[in-house]
């Protein structure tokens, strides 16, 4: 990208210096599992104003967190986000408009971008009903979404709401909370649950498709495999205190001071599909992530773990390896002895000895007949 | 009828001499190697480079689908103590007193890794009755068919490294073994535990080469770095190579002669027993049990005289109406 | 002049019954191993993959069901008609034994739907001493069955088919000598593959001839048991003339045998062994001192013409020559590594079953079919 086109985007950029855009855009393409050599195209998407994509941010049943957690990423900020990068259209949080003069901008966009924009929803969708359990400017939730998703490029379910139903949907559900994807059968959605999500996981989704102009790979859950491909417990910076068995057994405890693995205390890394342990959070440095802070993953971003299993419920191993002990030289092979078979081996010895026994008795008494007809013979 | 002294004592001293000629003629017997078979590989295993990660262990479950084995209430692990009818390789490990240094014998440690030796002349395979267990006439690996197997078992009995597992818990019980990976040669790969090994521990190649990269090892001079190579050798090789302190290797290839010689050879730096290694003479248990049969059952014709001797006694015996009435 | 006939009498007595429970019993257990896997009842593990369903099932229980073939080798081979009285009862005791043998087998090996894989030509492995011994035993039962048919045709009347029986019967008898001295020796060979896993006391050259000697020995022995037990049990008169004869050529066996297992052991150095204190030596001793107490017990013809005494030396060949078996397959076999063996609850009352099936069979069979001999009373 050359220093000149650079300037031109300066300002718009928040003041940003050139070589701070090309580390956030080196960091980009690291988070996502692209080589390095792909940050100035991207670059260039991010700086192109042409390029910069309408987007309508819906809100269903969510708490705003996933919202309030892109206010955390410092590359870029909010703002840099919402005014340079995308073209936010339609914000419930972040409108300035309210009322019937936001809905209008709302339509006015659909109608507009028709095919162009991307469509991000946050928040589970209550069917229930027809939905009636969240209503904005007289429509339902449920509308709303089918409405907007109909003329969408991309479709972006963030949070664990939208992803798959989150702490909605947990027992016993009275609104029929349900996922976007599940809403929208038939249309690719890529999802990006956590409670809330790693902000770079959405932003990486987003400059992925400015810059390429597709979705990134996603698995059979929406989610991009860049940011989801792998366990928590395959990156944990605590894995070598489990493969050595060194677990804190309370919190507070010695192994817990010492940073010792948090299995026991229920963590679900090992159930869990998410790149906490290598992002982290809040651009603070290391150990900025749950585990990192002494607490067990709750599995936020996995559907069937966070808000469904008990937080310091043990979770199960999937794929165990090897732990840090080896075998013994010679293995330490239970004894077979049991009281039962040996009594029982004996009382058969017995019986047999004992039979033997009688009939030798009874032969010595009937010897006599016996020398009588070997004479006869 | 009575027992005569004379008798007694001539059969007790006869029976003496005759066994002190017999005994040392038993014992004398074809000592000579057979040859490996023409592209036989194998692997050589090198102790003194192994670091016990055992990511050939894991590299194996992958490749072969093992199944999970583990003590662990939590099911936190796959933590094998032995080769099972669930696990084909395992590293093992020898330690004494502090366990301070690598490869030591007194206060030292070491690491062994367990798996299926393929004999150049496999005690299994000659066991079979049913030819379940076959060893390869290109490649010498040795490979189980369960189509054939009867689960008798006589494998476990005969084999002098323990390698044959029986599936106990199975209502359909299959011997399970390490086969060398043998259903990845087809895709162009080779055994999982070599791909996978980071140090060049495990080493996959064709035998000649293996063998001369292990003579080639013991004569390096202990202390100096070398270059080892990685994963695979020969002319499929990785072209990999490692540099690594060279090891106070025992003077012996182990596997070499052992057996008549096994295409899993290993290296170390504490003696193979220690390692939980047999000691085994360079003959073939089966040479003798082989002996045996071929000399009684070669080409049925002792049984067939002996037959023919039987059939001509009793009907003597008949001729003579001792017994008119049989049985 | 005697005729065998059947003894008669009720065939549900109080010992048949404790038989039946017994074989109920196994019967569960074998239901239990079929439907759970041979893991759920045994203690057999990689280590010792062969426990006492082969040891005592076909391993010891051959040799006691080698009555048949060593009455036959005497009264056929060397035309001792004298001991043609004793032949049927063997016979019939050979019969149960190996065909219960032969169930044992079935039980034991884990793919037993594929047993038949052995007499397919393209699976065969000429080489595995296994696979002779299964062929042997498989139609060692067969000929048995033949060989003891007339005793079932004569029991239904049927003439004809029995006159042309016997005309064959001669091929069969010698097949009934050749196929166990085949098969008993070669269970002996079988356990020389174990190499260094047997302990030296045992491992020798010499197994399949030694083998070949217990087979004969535990033969004559159980032939002598049987008919003493027998005619106390069944209140037979004894049958002590020819049982002592039959003891002289037990004798020159056990010497025989004695002398090459003694011999082979100290020429291999390996005696020393045999006075370290552990298991395995005091196996070693204990087998030995059964079989030579058998042997001085009949050493002298007093003892041989009593049958008290007849009776304690076949029980002492039975039992020395029965370890000498079991310590081959199991005490002298260690395969290293911690393993270890002892027979579970359910294992041994597979065998006790199969056992109780045995006894139960024989006891049948004297009753009604014409096995015993029985001298006319004038």
């Amino acid at each position: 990208m050359k220093t000149n086109t650079f300037n031109g985007i300066k300002a718009r950029l928040g003041g940003i210096s050139r070589r701070d855009f090309m580390k956030y855009c080196s960091i980009m393409a690291s988070s996502m599992g692209l080589s390095t050599g792909v940050a100035p195209q991207i670059a260039e998407a991010i700086a192109d104003p042409a390029k910069r994509p309408p987007v309508i941010w819906l809100h269903g049943q969510e708490c705003t967190g996933c919202t309030e957690t892109l206010l955390r990423p410092s590359h870029p900020t909010l703002d840099a986000l919402i005014l340079d990068i995308i073209s936010l259209d339609y914000h419930e949080t972040l409108n300035v408009g309210a009322g019937h003069q936001a809905e209008a901008a709302l339509q006015q966009s659909m109608k507009e971008n028709a095919g162009k924009y991307v469509l991000v929803i946050e928040g589970a969708i209550p069917v229930k009903d027809n939905g009636i359990y969240c209503m904005i400017g007289g429509k339902t939730f449920l509308s709303m979404v089918e409405e907007a998703a109909a003329g969408a490029a991309a479709i972006i379910a963030i949070g664990s709401c939208a992803a798959w139903g989150g702490i909605p949907s947990a027992d016993p559900n009275p609104t029929g909370a349900t996922s976007a994807p599940v809403v929208l059968k038939g249309k690719t959605v890529v999802t990006i649950p956590g409670c809330p999500p790693n902000p770079y996981n959405f932003l990486s989704t987003v400059v992925y498709f400015l810059t390429f102009g597709k979705l990134p790979e996603i698995d059979e859950q929406g989610r991009p495999k860049f940011a989801y491909g792998r366990l928590i417990h395959e990156n944990c910076e605590r894995r070598p205190h489990f493969d050595a068995g060194r677990f804190a057994e309370k919190f507070g405890d010695d192994g817990h001071r010492q940073g010792w693995c948090l299995y026991k205390l229920g963590c679900k890394g090992p159930v869990t599909h998410a790149n906490c342990p290598e992002i982290l959070f809040n651009d603070v440095g290391g150990g900025t992530w749950p585990v990192g802070t002494g607490h067990p993953c709750f599995g936020c971003t996995e559907k069937g773990v966070g808000f469904n299993i008990p937080m310091f419920t043990q979770a199960e191993i999937q794929n165990p390896t090897p732990s840090a002990f080896k075998a013994p030289i010679t293995a330490d092979h239970p004894s077979p002895l049991t009281i039962q078979g040996a009594g029982l081996a004996g009382a058969a010895v017995g019986a047999i000895v004992g039979a033997s026994a009688i009939a030798m008795k009874n032969l010595g008494s009937s010897s006599s007949s016996s020398d009588q007809s070997s004479k006869e013979d | 009828m009575k027992i005569k002294r004379r008798d007694f004592l001539k059969l007790s001293a006869g029976g003496s001499l005759l066994m002190a000629t017999l005994g040392p003629t038993a014992a004398l017997s074809n000592t000579e190697k057979k040859a490996l078979p023409p592209d036989a590989v194998g692997i050589l295993y090198d102790s003194t480079l192994c670091v016990g990660c055992q990511a050939c262990m894991v590299a194996c479950k992958q490749a072969n689908k093992m199944p999970l084995e583990t003590e662990d209430v939590y099911r936190r692990w796959d933590n094998p103590q032995d080769l099972s009818s669930k696990t084909l390789n395992i590293i093992k490990r020898y330690q004494d007193g502090s366990e301070a240094t690598k490869d030591q014998e007194q206060d030292g440690y070491a690491f062994i890794k367990r798996q299926c030796m393929h004999c150049i002349e496999p005690s299994c395979v000659s066991a079979c009755p049913v030819s379940a267990l076959r060893k390869d006439a290109k490649n010498g690996i040795v490979s189980y068919n369960k189509d054939a197997c009867i689960g008798c078992r006589y494998c476990q009995i005969a084999c002098p490294f323990n390698i044959p597992k029986f599936q106990w818990e199975s209502t359909t019980p299959e011997i399970v073994k390490c086969q060398l990976c043998n259903h990845l040669l087809k895709e162009g790969k080779y055994a999982a535990c070599c791909s996978a090994c980071p140090t060049g521990a495990s080493l996959y190649g064709p035998m000649e080469d293996l063998l001369a990269e292990a003579k080639r090892r013991l004569k390096l001079e202990p202390g100096v770095y070398a270059n080892f190579p990685l994963n695979r050798i020969g002319p499929d090789g990785s072209n990999r190579t490692t540099s690594h302190k060279v090891g106070q290797y025992v003077q012996h290839i182990y596997g070499e002669n052992e057996v008549g010689g096994t295409q899993n050879l290993m290296l170390a730096g504490v003696s193979f027993s220690k390692l939980g290694m047999p000691e085994l003479p360079d003959e073939p248990f089966v040479r003798l049990a082989d002996g045996i049969q071929y000399a009684i059952y070669k080409g049925m014709a002792y049984p067939l005289a002996l037959l023919g001797a039987l059939i001509y006694m009793i009907r003597k015996g008949e001729n003579n109406g001792d017994h008119k009435d049989k049985a | 002049m005697e005729t065998k006939q059947p003894l008669g009498g009720r065939v549900l007595t109080g010992p048949f019954v404790f038989f039946l429970i017994l074989v109920l019993i196994g019967a569960y257990f074998a239901a239990k191993r079929f439907t759970l896997g041979i893991g759920a009842v045994s203690n057999m593990n990689d280590g010792y993959p062969w426990g006492i369903w082969i040891a005592l099932d076909v391993v010891i229980g051959t040799a006691l069901a080698c009555g048949g073939y060593t009455m036959a080798l005497l009264t056929y081979a060397f035309n001792r008609g004298e001991y043609h009285p004793l032949v049927r009862p063997a016979l019939l005791t050979s019969l149960f034994g190996y065909s219960l043998a032969g169930i044992s087998v079935m039980i034991d090996i884990g793919r037993y739907w594929q047993a038949y894989n052995i007499i397919l030509p393209w699976h065969s492995n000429l080489h595995s001493v296994m696979f002779e011994v299964a062929l042997c035993i498989g139609a060692y039962c067969l000929v048995l069955w033949i060989e003891f048919a007339p005793a079932l045709l004569e029991k239904m009347k049927a003439d004809r088919l029995l006159k042309k029986l016997n005309r064959v019967l001669l091929i069969f008898i010698a097949l009934g000598i050749l196929l166990p001295t085949m098969h008993q020796s070669s269970l002996g060979t079988m356990m020389l593959m174990a190499g260094y896993k047997l302990s030296p006391l045992w491992r020798t050259a010499f197994l399949p001839l030694l083998f070949l000697l217990t087979a004969l020995i535990i033969g004559f022995a159980v032939v002598i048991y049987e008919s003493l037990f027998s005619s106390v049990t069944h209140r037979l008169p004894l049958e002590t003339t020819i049982l002592s004869k039959l003891a002289t050529v037990t004798f020159w066996c056990v010497l025989l045998f004695m002398v090459i297992r003694i011999e082979d052991v100290n020429l291999r150095g390996y005696l020393p062994l045999a006075f370290d204190g552990s298991l395995v030596s005091n196996m070693f001793l204990l087998e030995n001192t059964f079989l030579l107490c058998g042997l001085f017990l009949l050493m002298y013809p007093g003892n041989r013409n009593c049958p008290k005494l007849l009776f304690l030396s076949a029980s002492c060949l039975l039992i020395g020559g029965s370890l000498y078996r079991f310590n081959t397959y199991i005490t002298g076999f260690d395969p290293g590594n911690g393993w270890q063996y002892f027979p579970s609850v359910g294992e041994l009352c597979i065998t006790f079953g199969i056992v109780a099936v045995e006894i139960l069979g024989y006891m049948w069979c004297v009753k009604r079919l014409p096995i015993i001999s029985v001298p006319q009373t004038s």
